[in-house]
């Protein structure tokens, strides 16, 4: 196997913070999230605002998003990147970061998001809805599919056919995500929810009820990268990014090779080696929950249980608190918030869990997470394995 | 060196689709079709692809069944068109609940929303 050209733990996450979630403040934009996570970040890492040298931001709201940060932060970059790569564009930057940092670059690199899509969209007692950004498509909008979501059902209907997989088995992925949300003071959703209450609701787009799709909700977040020897130096404890892997396998969900085999196998598997880690090492899993069948896919294809085993393998409990694989401990897009692009949000719960400062959602002895970043609809992959100081 | 285009290949296309034709391109290099319609060849980087006309059979290859609260039940679908190439479509004159994967279907050119021809399909009779 090729050496990885970025070095294994070279860089660490040295600050991570939310926005505000769930409704924000009427009038706020996707930028003063934005700004306000940099800003919690940094002085969770304890940095200075004017050591930004490096920045990365991204929006489905915000166009040329590092551009209008730096104006708003009156930040002059060295580097910059806003990359549009989908909800994992925040994983891909990490990997982006890491390169530009060990290149020399820029030394501090802040990565940030931010969306008001709830409060945008809503009118008057209208429901949220999604902050559309696809426009007529002759091979996609004369047939009605509701847009991503009918993308992830083809998919879902497709691994239920081969596989034998059933609506229980997703629910499970949205119970299991409910459980942990009631651990996180900041989740979006309040109330337990059973299997049998999953099963009942009224489905949109089959398999798909409401309680299958994640939630619309405003948020945002940041984090911030430095290198390894200077991390070491750092308040709070570092997350070192051991590896990194991107993959590509379609835009639109008509040209996926095969819907139930996602790009992720090639994207974890380079994060993986670059880690120098298999499965059996992680303690916990952050990926994104855009849909219930990304949870049972990702599993798969990262090999966290058999292909086609993860219906049965969610409906064992495993991932849910308690489990024997700890699964979107921040109760997931699916309950604890989806603000449009949900990746940073990944490696925000990521940071925390290996600093041990997730109180009742803790889980122990927390040395390796993965964190998983999926984008468009199905189409784009991203895999970042972070460690604490004990896995270098 | 590719040619200056002349006709764009979505014309070319939505010109078929007006005689009820549904039109893919076939790679010369790699001897396989590719769908939706492009300018250059994925599987050689050229321009060197002819168009076909489709036989208009295909297999399901997976649905999503929609439930409009103001309106009939239908499906969208993934088709495996025979000649190898797959595209998105809906199953029309059948509720939702008919539409199965593995089902045989062929092409029914209707007006798409904005009246424009778009290729539907129906059930094969079994």
């Amino acid at each position: 196997m090729s050496v990885h050209p970025l070095q294994r733990g070279g860089v660490a996450i040295v600050g991570a913070a939310e926005s505000d979630l769930g409704q924000v403040a009427p009038g706020l934009t996707p930028v003063d999230l934005m700004a306000q996570a940099a800003a919690r970040a940094l002085d969770d890492a304890g940095i200075a605002l004017s050591e930004v040298d490096g920045l990365f931001a991204s929006g489905v709201q915000t166009r040329m998003a590092s551009v209008a940060l730096a104006e708003y932060l009156k930040i002059n970059p060295r580097y910059q990147d806003s990359s549009f790569n989908g909800g994992s564009v925040f994983e891909t930057m990490v990997a982006h970061a890491a390169a530009a940092i060990q290149a020399g670059l820029c030394s501090v690199a802040l990565i940030a998001y931010g969306s008001t899509q709830r409060s945008a969209s809503m009118s008057g007692s209208g429901p949220a809805r999604l902050v559309g950004i696809r426009g007529y498509d002759p091979f996609i909008t004369p047939f009605g599919p509701k847009m991503p979501m009918g993308a992830y059902a083809m998919a879902a209907e497709r691994h239920m056919y081969e596989f034998g997989t059933t609506r229980e088995h997703l629910a499970h992925v949205a119970v299991s995500a409910r459980q942990w949300a009631l651990k996180n003071p900041v989740a979006w959703e309040k109330e337990p929810l059973t299997v049998e209450q999953a099963l009942a609701a009224r489905i949109i787009s089959s398999p798909f009820s409401a309680r299958d799709c994640c939630l619309v909700t405003d948020g945002g977040g940041a984090v911030v990268l430095v290198a390894a020897d200077r991390a070491r130096s750092m308040p709070k404890p570092p997350a070192f990014v051991l590896g990194v892997g991107d993959a590509v396998s379609h835009y639109e969900i008509h040209s996926m090779p095969d819907l139930t085999t996602t790009a992720t196998v090639e994207s974890s598997q380079a994060a993986f080696a670059m880690a120098g880690i298999t499965p059996a090492d992680v303690d916990v899993v952050e990926l994104y929950d855009a849909f219930s069948i990304n949870t049972i896919l990702f599993l798969e294809d990262m090999g966290f249980c058999e292909k086609g085993q993860g219906g049965p393998f969610v409906a064992s409990g495993a991932i849910a608190p308690g489990g024997s694989l700890p699964v979107n401990t921040n109760g997931g897009g699916l309950s604890y918030g989806h603000p449009g692009m949900y990746g940073l949000q990944l490696l925000v719960e990521a940071v925390r869990q290996l600093r041990g400062e997730c109180g009742e959602r803790q889980i122990d002895d927390c040395e390796i997470a993965v964190v998983h970043g999926n984008g468009g609809t199905l189409s784009s992959q991203s895999t970042v394995v972070l460690g604490s100081a004990a896995t270098l | 060196m590719l040619e200056q285009v002349t006709k764009a290949p979505l014309t070319i296309y939505e010109e078929h689709l007006a005689k009820g034709e549904l039109a893919y391109q076939h790679s010369l290099a790699a001897d396989r079709p590719f769908f939706f319609p492009r300018v250059v060849c994925p599987y050689s980087g050229t321009d060197r692809y002819e168009w076909r006309v489709s036989g208009g059979l295909g297999t399901i290859y997976s649905r999503t069944r929609l439930y409009p609260r103001d309106a009939e039940s239908y499906a969208v679908v993934l088709v495996d068109l025979d000649e190898g190439f797959r595209m998105m479509s809906r199953v029309v004159d059948a509720p939702a609940d008919a539409v199965e994967i593995g089902a045989r279907v062929r092409l029914a050119v209707r007006p798409g929303e904005q009246g424009e021809p778009a290729p539907f399909f129906v059930l094969e009779a079994a």
